[in-house]
């Protein structure tokens, strides 16, 4: 809520950081915004407002705007993305704040995203999991007709719900152990519950495991805090199958 | 400079087979050896480079995201078409042909198209062996819904999140070819400019957005896959980062860009709400298969949409297009939001606004299952709208969303400079003067999963592998130009945002160059253009500096093309003195309101040749012939 026209004054609290190499603050801002904003309109104002003071605008990623690339990924008040569930922070609208109130703005952190700036974070190490097996080896050309392979509503409904990760991270940074059990779980679940992607699966369950742990990320206890945070709303039963997967292929010492 | 085609000869059917015959082969032992060059890793440069990789070659893959599968395909929201018919709904090859050039308005290339319509099924069989979870029937078999300009249903989808399946499709292909170590991907890395040895293109050099490093990189063919540039006009439901600067500066080396003013007008988008404003969002085009499209009778009725009794109503869509009603194409139906608007019918903020309802959608059909159509379409709009579009209508207006224009390329997808190819949206092959919805994506995987791994081996036969490397002088003149320039763009040190640049340059276009153009408002634009854009070089401010991660400096760099590039659009505009597809001259209209062609002097492609900054371009024509459909006008009454 905001004050009758519709304004409201905001002092941020925001992560800045000139490089990797560098250490990083905390810096305060007041920046008037309005209700009908975008989170990240409210950025550009404030980025507008330091260019001309002459000092340099706060870094942060974003592409498209509507929920869906997975390139902003910004914490909110401590939380991945901000107060709404299922919303990435592209897609909060300040009308979900108060005139008046405090905002806390830091990038994801965890050991395999390092700080590139301010805001922005490498998540290279998402592409290297997906590159250890995330796909379904099928050359271009070599594929049969698209409906000789049937595949139940439910099922397809199913791999889709997984299949939307969006790949923004925002599970990695809710997560204690900073584990990406979530991205990794979901690509393996999508696959895993279509026939063409259950040829592989073994194999893949392992190598993509293999890798997210060659980055860095810490291991899965059960917290769930991933859940919570993603914009998509993926389920954790996608970890359980990756776990069950990856339990049987060890005992079967799969050939990676 | 004469500009062939090389369109096969032979019955239409028959073209893209006799042309895969003749084409040169590169031998399976000889392909390592050769080094491609894909920039963009959307969903034309991803199935490219995967499949280029397939093959045996070696390619170097660019995006300025921080992952391939950040592209703005990922953002395309109601389906693919294909010409499967499934549906047993009466859908062939030919059908779909026939509505891609009457829905482009007879401008767009007969052969090309015909091969899109061919390979579009292909394309389906593809995704689905990857994994794509396209919506399926309860039987299993694959679910289609229809799209505008259509009276079959043909339209793949993946819920409201097509373009994200299929480009994580594409992605996992091209992530397997990483895995195999036949890609390699340079992601935060900015191509600036080509590089053109003998007459051929032979490299890129690119700026790494993180250390801000330029780099040099050498091959034996180049593929730009760089996307569209709607966002010359500031607000569009473009990415924020979508821009023209790769396909710019492939045309100042010397590429013919073709049909620039060609843009696409999206109607169903949401309206604008400020000027803080920094994107559209787009309401999927599926939305009309259920939604119908509507305004006051009355001019100026301020009634909520509830109290308007139906008589009071104009479906304006289903009125003066009975056959096709609210699946008009684009270009007919985003100009008769105008015309409503424009005659003081328009509802919401400031009249630019019509309403798109779903209550009888939801009284036939129940409300879970129009949820289960486009539950995350009327997700996204409750969220920026704070309105539930389940209760009331939504609110629409039309907004720019595509550019059928792009570098001219022939049958080949081989631009003007040998050696440079062109895929996806960046090239303006396909889609005329309006693409049919659905389109951009068959088009995209088809230019790369099906027609460049055939045309390339037939240019790179003709190559000796790895003939010079990034110690040629022309790398490093190359390297010197695009240094200067971004250091002139940090020494301005003026007093203006590049995005308030941008903004006025956007409003600019969206006002002369937008859904309806005249002779004088052109005129207008073309005489504003170069002094903004010396007030620009004389003003703006880009602060920080070039050997660090500099956001500012990247949109500087991209704006400075659009102000070159606006010119070019409105140019091209003026000089087409005629109404087709979404390019409405208003001096060419019927008296209600109709484009009128002038197939006697423009049945042309116009292909712009660079002749030097502030020079006047010198348009090249290809004429189009029509020996399969017949010229006519185009009706969906
Ligand atoms: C909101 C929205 C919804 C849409 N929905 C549909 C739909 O339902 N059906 C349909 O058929 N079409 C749809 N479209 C159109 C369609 O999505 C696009 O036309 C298509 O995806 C473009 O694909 P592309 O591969 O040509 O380019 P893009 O996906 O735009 O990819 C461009 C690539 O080039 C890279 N790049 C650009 N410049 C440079 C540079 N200088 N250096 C390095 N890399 C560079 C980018 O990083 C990116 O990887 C929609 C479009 C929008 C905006
Ligand atoms: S900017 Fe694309 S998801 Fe937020």
């Amino acid at each position: 809520m905001a004050n009758a026209t519709g304004t409201m004054r905001l002092k941020l609290h925001i992560w800045r950081q000139k490089g990797p190499n560098q250490s990083g603050a905390i810096k305060t801002y007041d920046v008037t915004a309005n209700e009908h904003m975008s989170f990240l309109e409210m950025l550009d104002v404030l980025n507008q407002e330091l260019i001309g003071k002459g000092e340099e605008p706060v870094a942060f990623d974003h592409d498209c705007r509507e929920g869906i690339c997975g390139s902003c990924n910004l914490v909110i008040n401590g939380v991945p993305h901000g107060p709404q569930r299922g919303t990435t922070a592209c897609q909060l609208h300040m009308r979900t704040f108060k005139d008046g109130d405090e905002i806390w703005i830091e990038p994801w952190r965890a050991k395999a995203f390092p700080v590139i700036k301010d805001l922005v974070v490498d998540r290279g190490a998402f592409d290297r999991i997906i590159a250890a097996g995330g796909y379904v080896s099928v050359n271009t050309g070599s594929a049969p007709d698209a409906n000789e392979i049937l595949i139940g509503k439910a099922d397809a409904e199913e791999a889709f719900g997984y299949a939307a990760c969006i790949g923004c991270g925002a599970c990695v940074a809710a997560c204690k152990n900073a584990s990406a059990m979530l991205f990794t779980a979901a690509k393996f679940a999508h696959l895993q519950k279509l026939p063409q992607g259950r040829v592989e699966a073994d194999r893949r369950a392992v190598r993509m495991v293999q890798q997210h742990d060659a980055e860095g990320f810490g291991s899965c206890t059960n917290q769930y805090e991933c859940e919570a945070v993603c914009p998509k709303e993926i389920s954790v039963t996608s970890i359980a199958r990756l776990n069950a997967a990856y339990r049987r292929a060890s005992l079967r010492s799969v050939e990676v | 400079m004469h500009l062939d085609a090389k369109i096969p000869s032979g019955p239409i059917e028959k073209k893209w087979d006799t042309r895969r015959f003749e084409l040169k082969l590169v031998n399976p032992a000889n392909k390592r050896k050769y080094r491609v060059i894909v920039v963009g890793t959307g969903l034309a440069g991803g199935s490219a480079a995967a499949t280029l990789a397939e093959l045996g070659y070696h390619v170097d893959a660019f995006c300025f995201q921080d992952s391939p599968r950040r592209a703005h395909s990922i953002a395309a929201q109601g389906g693919i078409n294909a010409a499967k018919n499934y549906q047993g709904d009466g859908d062939s090859i030919y059908r779909l042909f026939y509505d891609t050039v009457k829905g482009g308005d007879f401008r767009s290339r007969e052969a090309n198209v015909y091969r899109l319509a061919q390979v579009s099924v292909e394309i389906i069989d593809q995704c689905v062996a990857q994994g794509v979870p396209f919506a399926r029937e309860y039987g299993g078999t694959l679910d289609n819904r229809s799209f505008g300009g259509a009276q079959v249903s043909r339209t793949f989808y993946a819920r409201g999140q097509t373009g994200q399946q299929l480009l994580i499709g594409c992605y996992q292909a091209l992530e397997r070819q990483v895995d195999a170590g036949r890609v390699r991907m340079y992601p935060r890395t900015e191509m600036l400019d080509v590089v053109v040895i003998d007459g051929h293109a032979k490299g890129i050099v690119t700026r790494d957005l993180v250390t801000g490093k330029l780099q040099r990189h050498y091959a034996d063919a180049v593929v730009l896959a760089t996307g569209g540039y709607g966002n010359v006009f500031y607000l569009s439901t473009n990415a924020k980062n979508c821009n023209v600067t790769a396909a710019f500066r492939a045309y100042r080396r010397g590429a013919l860009f073709a049909n620039p003013c060609f843009t696409q007008i999206h109607p169903t988008c949401i309206p604008v709400s400020g000027d803080y404003q920094s994107k559209l969002t787009l309401m999927s085009e599926s939305l009309r298969n259920d939604g119908r499209i509507w305004v006051p009778a009355k001019k100026g009725d301020q009634r909520a949409p509830g109290q308007i009794p139906e008589p009071e109503r104009d479906y304006y869509l289903e009125r003066k297009y009975p056959s096709f009603g609210n699946l008009a194409p684009r270009d007919i139906a985003s100009r008769a939001a105008k015309e409503a608007c424009d005659d003081g019918r328009g509802i919401g903020p400031g009249g630019l606004g019509v309403y798109l309802d779903f209550a009888d959608a939801i009284q036939r059909l129940g409300e879970d299952e129009v949820r289960s159509r486009y539950g995350n379409l009327f997700h996204m709009y409750e969220k920026i709208t704070g309105e539930n579009p389940y209760k009331v209508p939504m609110r629409i207006y039309p907004a720019v969303h595509y550019t059928m224009g792009g570098l001219w390329v022939d049958y080949h997808l081989q631009s003007t400079i040998p050696g440079l190819f062109v895929l996806g949206e960046a090239n303006f092959s396909d889609h005329g003067a309006n693409r049919l919805g659905a389109s951009a994506l068959m088009q995209g995987l088809a230019d790369g999963y099906f027609v460049i791994p055939y045309t390339l081996g037939d240019y790179l036969a003709g190559q000796k592998a790895g003939k010079a490397d990034t110690t040629h002088a022309a790398f490093a003149e190359v390297e010197n130009e695009v240094r200067a320039r971004l250091q002139r763009l940090l020494d301005v040190n003026g007093s203006r945002s590049v995005d308030s640049f941008h903004r006025e340059l956007g409003k600019l276009m969206w006002e002369e160059c937008g859904m309806a153009r005249d002779a004088a408002g052109l005129q207008r634009a073309l005489d504003r253009i170069p002094a903004l854009r010396e007030e620009f070089w004389g003003d703006v401010r880009v602060p920080g500096d070039s050997a660090d991660f500099n956001q500012e400096l990247e949109k500087a760099g991209r704006v400075a093309d659009f102000m070159e590039f606006a010119e070019l659009m409105c140019l091209d505009a003026l000089t087409r003195d005629e109404s087709c597809g979404g390019h409405f001259r208003t001096e060419h209209q019927t008296d209600d309101g109709e484009a009128v062609r002038d197939d006697a002097n423009f049945t042309h492609v116009s292909a712009w040749e660079y002749k030097g900054y502030g020079e006047r371009p010198v348009e090249q024509r290809e004429p189009l012939v029509f020996e399969n459909v017949k010229l006519a006008v185009r009706s969906y009454k």
